[in-house]
Parts: C-alpha cells; sequence; structure tokens
C-alpha cells in the first residue's frame, strides 16, 4: 500500500515540477519566478518527506527544518531588492 | 490490524499532501496574475507540509521526533506571511498587479496620502 501511494505522490510531484519549471522559464517578472522557486522547494521537501515516510527513517529532518528557513531567506532577499526602474 | 489503518492514514496523507504541490504548480502557471499566483503557492507551503509531516509522524512512530516535525511546521507556519507579504508589497510597489481584477484598493489611499505628506 504505502508503495503505491508512493508511486501515485511521485508521479504527481514530477508532474508539479515539469509545471513550476515552466512557470520559472516563463514568469513575466523575477517575483513571479521568485514564487516559483518557492514552490519548487516545497516540492523538494515533499519529496523528502515521503522518502522518510516511505523507508521509516528520519536522515533528511534537518534538511527539512533547513530548507523552511532557506525559502523565506530566499524570497525575502529577491522581494527586497525589486524596484521600479520605469519612473528613475 | 493498527498496521493496516496507521498504513492507510499514511498513504491518504502521502498522496492528498503531493496533489497539494500538485495543484498549487497547475494554478502558478494557469492564473493570470501575481497576486492570484501567490494565493496557489502557498497551499503545499501550509496544509501539504501539515499532511506530509503527520505521514512522517505516523511512519517513524516515535515521540522523540514530533517536537521537530512541529518545529518544521510551525516555521513555515511563520515564515509563509511573511514572505509573501514582502513578495506582494514589492509586488505593488512595482505595479505588477491587475488593476481590473480588484474589487477594492485600500492600500492606494494609503500609499497616496504618505506620498502627499512626504511632498
Amino acid at each position: 500500500m504505502l508503495t503505491v501511494a508512493a508511486w501515485i505522490s511521485g508521479i504527481l510531484l514530477g508532474l508539479a515540477t515539469v509545471l513550476v519549471i515552466v512557470r520559472i522559464m516563463r514568469g513575466p517578472s523575477i517575483l513571479e519566478r521568485a514564487i516559483a522557486m518557492d514552490v519548487l522547494l516545497a516540492i523538494i521537501i515533499a519529496a523528502l518527506c515521503i522518502d522518510m515516510a516511505v523507508a521509516g527513517h528520519t536522515d533528511h529532518l534537518a534538511f527539512v527544518v533547513l530548507a523552511c528557513v532557506l525559502g523565506f531567506i530566499g524570497s525575502v532577499t529577491i522581494s527586497r531588492y525589486v524596484t521600479d526602474r520605469r519612473n528613475s | 490490524m493498527w498496521e493496516m489503518i496507521r498504513d492507510i492514514a499514511t498513504a491518504i496523507c502521502l498522496v492528498v499532501g503531493s496533489l497539494m504541490s500538485f495543484a498549487a504548480a497547475l494554478g502558478m502557471l494557469r492564473f493570470p496574475d501575481l497576486l492570484s499566483r501567490m494565493h496557489a503557492a502557498t497551499k503545499p507551503q501550509v496544509l501539504g507540509l501539515l499532511l506530509l509531516l503527520m505521514a512522517v509522524a505516523l511512519q517513524t512512530g516515535s515521540w522523540a521526533t514530533v517536537p521537530i516535525l512541529i518545529f518544521a511546521w510551525l516555521l513555515q507556519l511563520v515564515t509563509a506571511p511573511v514572505s509573501a507579504h514582502m513578495v506582494s508589497r514589492a509586488g505593488y510597489r512595482t505595479r505588477h498587479l491587475n488593476r481590473e481584477t480588484l474589487e477594492r484598493d485600500e492600500l492606494d489611499a494609503v500609499v497616496a496620502a504618505h506620498s502627499d505628506r512626504e511632498d
């Protein structure tokens, strides 16, 4: 049962990754790319959690905590330095 | 018996949690502008992460990991609104929003009043 669930969620996450990468390539502004990178990081966290749940270990736990902080710092830093150059 | 119930609950958590990521990616691709894309992007960050961490907690089955899982989820819960606020603020300032789709723009009056005072 767990292997079937892992396959289904793996396929869903793979499709989600493709869609997010299309948005990162296409995204009209850098802010869209920042949000899409956040979603990509959430997908990576999801894959780590699925691996932990199926294999029954807790090796990736530190990286899950770290990735939450990393996404926050990344998007805040990017949006801090986005300015409107059309006015200046 | 309990093993099977635990496995079924874990499987449901895994599939629904990754469905959240898929829904967010679909919303990122299909929604028209920055603000609605941000609405889609927060689904896997909060609810999806909660479901997947619940699956991890069910399968490892030890109380020692539960505080770390709760810490990871609370961290995401606290930081997701802050980063969304920063991104939407930058999006508003750089006019990456479609004015026709807004019902009401309360920030417009505040920004206008502030720029009047500065002048």
